[in-house]
């Protein structure tokens, strides 16, 4: 009679949790937490001393002028009732005693733990130069709010390094507002990391009918100062740029150090859980009390080969952060996977980009729609004969239509017959960068074994 | 019963207060193919596909049997409105319209109406003293978005009565009337839109040399980087603002006065809490959306659709207010509830053609059933219920709702 009992909906010996990182997946995990009736203690441990708030607007409005760096607050869904310590960091896990340790030597009991910890922006790699009066980066609140300061005084030129999606969004309000702009990208094109080839051209266009002085294929070798300022860079193809500002947009670092000595399978690409943000340990073996959500996650995806992914798209963060807030307390079999579609958007240069899918898991690309001509268009991404992923710009509401593909496995290319589309499109390879190379801005890394692509020697000739 | 009538018993005048029974018909039968070769679509998974296949057309070119009044009337110089044209026209048309009308470009008009939305209403209410008997469309839902839509475009007062009078015509040459000949109905249809639109179209020239702060004058005025509007393009869209700025606007509100009367306990919880009032007009718009259908739509090749092919150039109706009560998506659909969550309704249509006014018409129903809940009681209610509706399948809501209170 007893195994007729039914499963409660939440386990309810979970009355601690401890949730590191106060950002977006941290909030929202937080609160998702309450809704799903967990009553117990909820901590939130915070690196920044402020709460949580949203990044998006920090290289797009705020760059503007048209919102201040620290007004982005995230609008809270509902009360969390929690114990907030801010500006202070986690310096370590003990797994054995279910202990979060803190800089400050406090000790934080656990039933549950969650690592939402995020990344950081790459520095430059070279101290010294990193130190020069105008090096900066971008990627906190107060970070944004020091580039605009840099902004408003009027630069000569500003130097970007890295043409990902947080470098191209700086280049366009520099232009927006006026400013002198040379943006220097290793790969050939901007955007080339996360979006291949045909988009990666668009975007070199674009950039540089807008006025922005592009370097394709070159690399910064050195920053230059005097007496401590930065005045200019120079370049492998042996030339000099001169300007008074360098952001270095050279992606992002997974703020995973302080798991150390943890026994977590953690590292410079993530802590790798599996599909029910479970975190899994040095040995493999998935643990039962760590779970993980957000840019720090990695995580196997069925639809992209069980590949794991790393992501920093704000949708992925919340996604994450909720099935990870609802397994904590769940029984066993009452958990969910984390399956979202990936999705993120970008506006630069008066373009709304918009991707859902994993466009670097591909092989060929069509336009389907639009035509890179008009300046809109939607790429769909087709991996070993099926969609997997699609890019519109400034055509972003024909996109479902494209998710649902992904979701289905459905063949690639698409049917032709787009009412925006003459003539039967033509699908070209993608030319996404090689997934065992991690680009300098993973907005998303495959970080598994894709076993199609073999290694071939490249001798020099 | 047999599907081959199942689109003429929908259309058929008897079903206008409940068409549900008949919409449930529907989803059980996926894609019903009709006897004079359209498809109903009535599942909400296959509609919101629909409306977001490229490969579907808005256009009346599209379809196999071309209106040829259509034809008549363009070789006459009419331009079709965005509601009726594909990417890249459509998007071209509706970015011009949008420039001045909503983010990002024009964030704050809207809000900006909000006071004189509120001020409006107030004043029709305030008409309510004396009476134990009102008619809730002819007293307040009718003239409530008539008055804003008017002001918002920058109409004469004056002028408003006669707009209506081309408004009437033109929605009825929509209706689906097997009485009439279609022909001769949509040709008068086409020339009261024709009179509306040359009229729109001088009020508009006028205010190239005297602008004021309204949206026609905003439509002459200063281009954006899309480019102005041809003088055709612009009476026909403002023809369009003006006829879809309210007469979807007075169902919503006249049919969620309705649904509140009929679910006193709503009523009651809504007048406790009025924050609740946004999630509850989401709730209207799926519960008794203003639109029932969408009965201009054709595929450019042949889709398949739940199994079936649907060819190239047919007739393809979307019926969204089946939609919104498929039991697949929404939990107990036919439930009135005004805290639904994950209300992803099709109120407002999807995809490339979803509501251009959807922004304004939730902002006054939000107002106008705010102010009304304030003004009438917990015994108000109606004279007659079902009270007398209007023709239109499409368009659907009571033509008079005689209410006591």
């Amino acid at each position: 009679m007893s195994t007729e009992r039914p499963l409660p909906r939440i386990d309810g010996s979970v009355r601690r949790v401890v949730v590191v990182g106060a950002s977006l997946a941290g909030l929202r995990a937080a609160e998702a937490l309450r809704d799903s009736g967990f009553d117990g203690r909820l901590t939130l441990v915070g690196e920044e001393a402020e709460f949580p708030y949203d990044r998006p607007p920090l290289s797009k409005q705020v760059l503007l002028g048209e919102a201040a760096a620290h007004d982005a607050g995230l609008p809270a869904h509902r009360p969390v009732d929690a114990e907030w310590r801010l500006g202070v960091r986690a310096a370590g896990v003990d797994p054995l005693h279910r202990q979060v340790l803190l800089a400050d030597g406090d000790r934080l009991p656990y039933d549950r733990l969650l690592i939402a910890t995020g990344t950081r922006a790459r520095p430059w790699p070279v101290p010294e130069e990193a130190a020069l009066d105008g090096v900066l980066t971008l990627r906190t609140a107060q970070d944004a709010a020091g580039l605009v300061a840099r902004l408003d005084a009027g630069p000569r030129r500003v130097l970007v390094i890295g043409a990902g999606f947080t470098g191209s969004e700086i280049a366009s309000a520099c232009r927006e507002r006026g400013l002198g702009v040379t943006v220097v990208e290793r790969g050939p094109a901007p955007l080339v990391g996360a979006l291949g080839g045909v988009l990666g051209k668009f975007a070199a266009e674009v950039q540089r009918a807008h006025g922005v002085d592009l370097r394709c294929g070159v690399t910064v070798t050195a920053l230059e100062g005097s007496r401590g300022r930065l005045v200019g860079a120079r370049l492998s193809d042996g030339s000099r740029v001169a300007a008074d500002i360098a952001v270095v947009c050279l992606g992002a670092v997974r703020n995973t150090e302080w798991l150390d000595g943890s026994g977590l399978a953690a590292g410079p690409r993530g802590v790798a859980c599996d599909a029910g943000c479970r975190a899994f340990d040095m040995y493999g073996i998935v643990t039962d009390e760590v779970f993980v959500a957000g840019d720090v996650a990695r995580f196997p995806h069925p639809l992209f080969g069980y590949q794991m992914l790393s992501l920093e798209h704000w949708g992925n963060a919340v996604a994450q952060a909720e099935v990870a807030a609802h397994n904590m307390v769940s029984p066993g079999p009452r958990r969910r996977p984390h399956l979202t579609v990936p999705a993120f958007w970008s506006a630069q240069f008066g373009l709304n980009i918009k991707s859902v899918g994993v466009p670097t898991y591909s092989d060929r690309v069509v336009i389907a729609q639009g035509s890179p001509e008009e300046g809109r268009m939607v790429a769909v991404y087709g991996y070993r004969g099926r969609v997997t992923a699609a890019v519109a710009v400034n055509r972003a509401k024909w996109l479902e239509h494209y998710l649902r593909m992904i979701e289905t496995a459905a063949p690639f290319p698409p049917p032709p017959g787009a009412a925006d589309r003459s003539g039967e499109p033509v699908p070209v390879p993608s030319d996404v960068p090689d997934p065992r190379l991690l680009s300098h801005g993973p907005t998303v890394a495959l970080t598994g074994h894709h076993p199609d692509r073999h290694i071939t020697v490249v001798r020099a000739e | 019963m047999s599907t081959e009538t199942l689109f003429r018993r929908i259309t058929d005048y008897a079903a206008r207060p409940d068409p549900y029974p008949l919409y449930a018909e529907l989803r059980e039968h996926g894609v019903a193919r009709q006897e004079d070769g359209s498809y109903l679509v009535g599942t909400y998974d296959e509609v919101v596909q629909l409306l977001h296949d490229p490969r579907i057309s808005s256009d009346a070119h599209s379809r196999a049997d071309v209106d040829e009044e259509l034809l008549r009337a363009e070789a006459d110089g009419m331009t079709p409105a965005f509601i009726g044209l594909d990417d890249p026209e459509h998007e071209r048309l509706r970015g011009i319209a949008m420039r001045p009308f909503g983010p990002p470009h024009s964030p704050g008009r809207i809000d900006a109406l909000q006071d004189d939305i509120a001020r409006i209403a107030q004043e029709l209410i305030d008409g309510f003293d004396g009476r134990e008997e009102v008619d809730l469309v002819d007293d307040f839902a009718y003239p409530l978005p008539v008055t804003v839509i008017g002001r918002l475009l920058g109409i004469p007062s004056g002028d408003m009565g006669q707009l209506r009078r081309w408004t009437d015509i033109v929605i009825a040459s929509l209706d689906f009337d097997p009485g009439e000949d279609p022909a001769v109905k949509r040709r008068r249809g086409r020339e009261a839109g024709r009179e509306m639109a040359d009229y729109l179209g001088d009020l508009a020239a006028s205010r190239r040399d005297h602008p004021s702060d309204d949206l026609l004058s905003a439509l002459v005025g200063d281009p954006g980087p899309e480019g102005a509007f041809r003088h055709e393009e612009l009476k026909s869209t403002a023809a369009l603002l003006l006829i879809a700025g309210h007469e979807t606007t007075v169902n919503l509100i006249t049919n969620g006065a309705l649904t509140l009367m009929r679910h006193p306990e709503a009523a009651a919880r809504l007048r406790n809490d009025p924050g609740l009032m946004p999630s509850a007009v989401e709730e209207l718009l799926r519960y008794e959306p203003p639109v029932q259908l969408l009965p201009q739509r054709s595929p450019l090749t042949d889709i398949e659709v739940a199994g079936v092919t649907v060819p190239r150039g047919a007739p393809l109706i979307l019926v969204l207010a089946a939609a919104n009560r498929d039991p697949l998506r929404f939990p107990e659909p036919d439930r009135f509830d005004p805290a639904r969550r994950d209300n992803q309704h099709l109120g407002f249509g999807s995809g490339i053609h979803s509501c251009f006014g959807a922004p304004l018409a939730r902002v006054e129903a939000r107002i106008a059933l705010t102010a009304l809940l304030a003004r009438i009681g917990a015994d108000a209610h109606p004279v007659e219920d079902p009270p007398p509706y209007r023709r239109s399948p499409v368009l659907r809501g009571p033509r008079h709702l005689l209410v006591r209170h």
